[in-house]
């Protein structure tokens, strides 16, 4: 019965969208109004084959974990992290030699929209996809129970894969509402509001239905990235559409007030998305690859609520010398910098969680994979405060520190966590016994390595470089350097910094053939259990 | 009195403390008598149920 509904909703869908393709006011947005008319006529047929056929009776399913949309995970996070990667190294080398920005591919390939694409592929992408599935995993194992809500598990991941394409094809064809981090426009919006609603009913109705007493601290951290990032999305996104038909909007906020929710959105999009996010993450897989315990439990809750109250504040940090009031830009350096504390706390209760357990470092290069990346965490969640300064701020604002900071944090901390879980997560996934190749992933491990620290330390000298050049004045007041020299002179580090992307590109395509190989050729798992689905 | 003014005066200080003292309640609360054993047993969570869900109605105790 369920289907017809489904049929009539379906076919609505794709009759508005052909209308919409033909009154577009766009180009963006027509191809997106066909694209929708393609998707939702394709489920139309899929569900219309389906309809009215015995499915599998659910009873029996609730003795299985859902792991169908996991594995979709696994597969999904690997391609975007590449895709990502590679708009990346593109555009890095897009910025050493101008002359990449084709002519014949304008404007579509041109660095302005070719950034958003890398940032959202690898933010929203690859970091997205990787908490969905960990956390689609995590609230499983740790609730003891099958995922809550049947298919709606699926309709996340599908409809989050289709807010991915609806964002990139939007910035190649121009549609953005210029906000960074935020900027797919109105009805990309409204459509990742409906699948983050559903996303959070799944994951508290699992909790709500869980077998186990107490709820374990990783699922705080989701749940706390998962609410915030809804209140942030809707907040940050209050614009009115120009035509319905159309894909520009008008922003509700104007001036200071804009500046100041923008980035009270761009910090705590790093603030809950990249840590909170995946200090869940952390706190549940790093504890399984050391087969022991979190070190603390006490200090991931201290850790917990110490992240949750204080994040919040900071992101008036990337406001300083701006029309914000004094007050403000004070009270988020404030915050930013007694951050410090939960930060370290967190980045030495998932060190210490390998106390008695050191010599896993030398033998399981998954693991060391988790460490760096946790070693990561404290090194960014240093340099932040530090760089939240106004002092230091001066200096650093506007310049490629900057870009090296936020590199080091997402190459280091979310990068190399995620490819540990995806290391993790792939034999169990598929029933195999081992991974493929632990050389391999030795491979990976030091490819990346290497790649962040090039990049971040060529970020490092250009960044000082050029604040120091911005600022020097001679004896009569008058600046030295023009902006044409900076960006000489910052030529060798940017050149540095693509080779660094190039590595970290590779460590990943020798990943994704790993995993490959892992579900091809890796021997099967001894039966302890019957195979999920 | 603009909206501005108060909320701003508001925040600043009984707002403040409010939240503050909801923080160090639930810091302390980590840190109650008994909480040691609790603790330990959530800790050990995923090391449970890796496979499969739990079986039956019951609750899962250690």
């Amino acid at each position: 019965m369920a289907n017809y509904l489904k049929l009539v909703v379906l076919g609505l869908i794709t009759l508005v969208a052909a209308i919409a393709a033909n009154w577009a006011r766009d180009l963006a947005y027509m191809v997106h109004a066909i694209l929708i008319m393609l998707v939702a006529g394709g489920m139309f047929l899929w569900t219309l084959r389906r309809t009215d056929e015995p499915g599998v009776p659910a009873a029996r399913l609730q003795g299985e974990y859902m792991d169908g949309v996991i594995r979709a995970g696994v597969i999904a996070t690997a391609f975007w992290g590449v895709v990502g990667f590679l708009v990346g190294v593109v555009i890095a080398f897009q910025l050493a030699y101008p002359q990449l920005n084709l002519e014949w591919a304008q404007p579509f390939a041109n660095f302005g929209r070719l950034r958003p694409l890398h940032t959202s592929a690898v933010i929203f992408a690859f970091g997205g996809n990787a908490l969905i599935m960990s956390t689609f995993y995590i609230v499983q194992r740790t609730s003891a129970v099958r995922l809550w809500g049947g298919n709606l598990a699926w309709f996340v991941f599908w409809g989050y894969q289709l807010f991915i394409v609806l964002a990139a094809t939007g910035y190649l064809l121009g549609a953005t509402q210029s906000k960074e981090y935020a900027e797919p426009e109105w009805y990309v919006d409204i459509w990742l509001t409906v699948v983050w609603v559903a996303f959070l009913l799944v994951f508290l109705g699992t909790l709500l239905k869980r077998k186990e007493p107490h709820i374990y601290v990783a699922n705080w951290f989701l749940l706390s990235f998962i609410v915030t990032v809804a209140m942030l999305h809707l907040v940050n996104n209050l614009s009115i559409p120009v035509s319905i038909w159309g894909s520009k909007s008008v922003q509700v906020f104007s001036g200071v007030q804009d500046a100041m929710v923008q980035w009270w959105y761009g910090h705590n999009a790093v603030g809950f998305f990249l840590t909170a996010g995946f200090l869940g993450m952390m706190y549940y897989f790093v504890p399984k690859q050391a087969e022991r315990p979190v070190y603390s439990y006490k200090l991931s809750i201290v850790h917990f609520w110490a992240l949750i109250f204080l994040y919040i504040w900071a992101g008036p940090h990337h406001l300083h010398y701006t029309a914000l009031p004094d007050w403000a830009s004070t009270l988020g350096m404030v915050f930013s910098i007694i951050l410090w504390m939960p930060s370290w706390g967190g980045m030495i209760n998932g060190l210490m969680t390998l106390s008695g357990a050191w010599d896993k470092l030398r033998t399981d290069p998954v693991i060391r994979m988790m460490v760096i990346s946790i070693g990561f965490y404290g090194m960014s969640t240093f340099e932040g405060p530090m760089m939240s300064i106004r002092a230091v701020n001066s200096l650093s604002h506007y310049t490629d520190w900057t870009i090296g900071h936020v590199h080091s944090g997402a190459l280091g901390w979310n990068g190399m966590i995620t490819f540990g879980v995806l290391y993790f997560l792939t034999p169990r996934l598929w029933q195999r016994e081992r991974l493929y190749s632990l050389s391999l992933v030795n491979w990976h491990f030091w490819l990346a390595t290497i790649g962040i620290v090039l990049y971040a330390a060529a970020m490092w000298v250009t960044g000082i470089m050029e604040g120091l050049m911005w600022r020097e004045v001679d004896a009569n007041g008058f600046l030295v350097n023009s902006f044409a020299d900076t960006v000489a002179a910052k030529y060798p580090m940017y050149v540095i910094r693509g080779l660094g992307g190039v590595l970290y590109l590779t460590g990943a395509l020798i990943m994704c053939y790993n995993l490959w190989m892992t579900v091809r050729a890796a021997p099967m798992r001894a039966a302890r259990m019957a195979p999920a689905e | 009195m603009s909206t501005y003014a108060w909320l701003r005066e508001f925040a600043g200080s009984w707002m403040l403390v409010g939240m503050f003292a909801v923080y160090v309640a639930a810091i302390l609360w980590a840190f109650r008598p008994g909480s040691r054993r609790l603790h330990r047993d959530i800790a050990d969570i995923p090391f449970r149920h890796e496979d499969a869900p739990a079986r039956g109605d019951q609750e899962v105790r250690p």
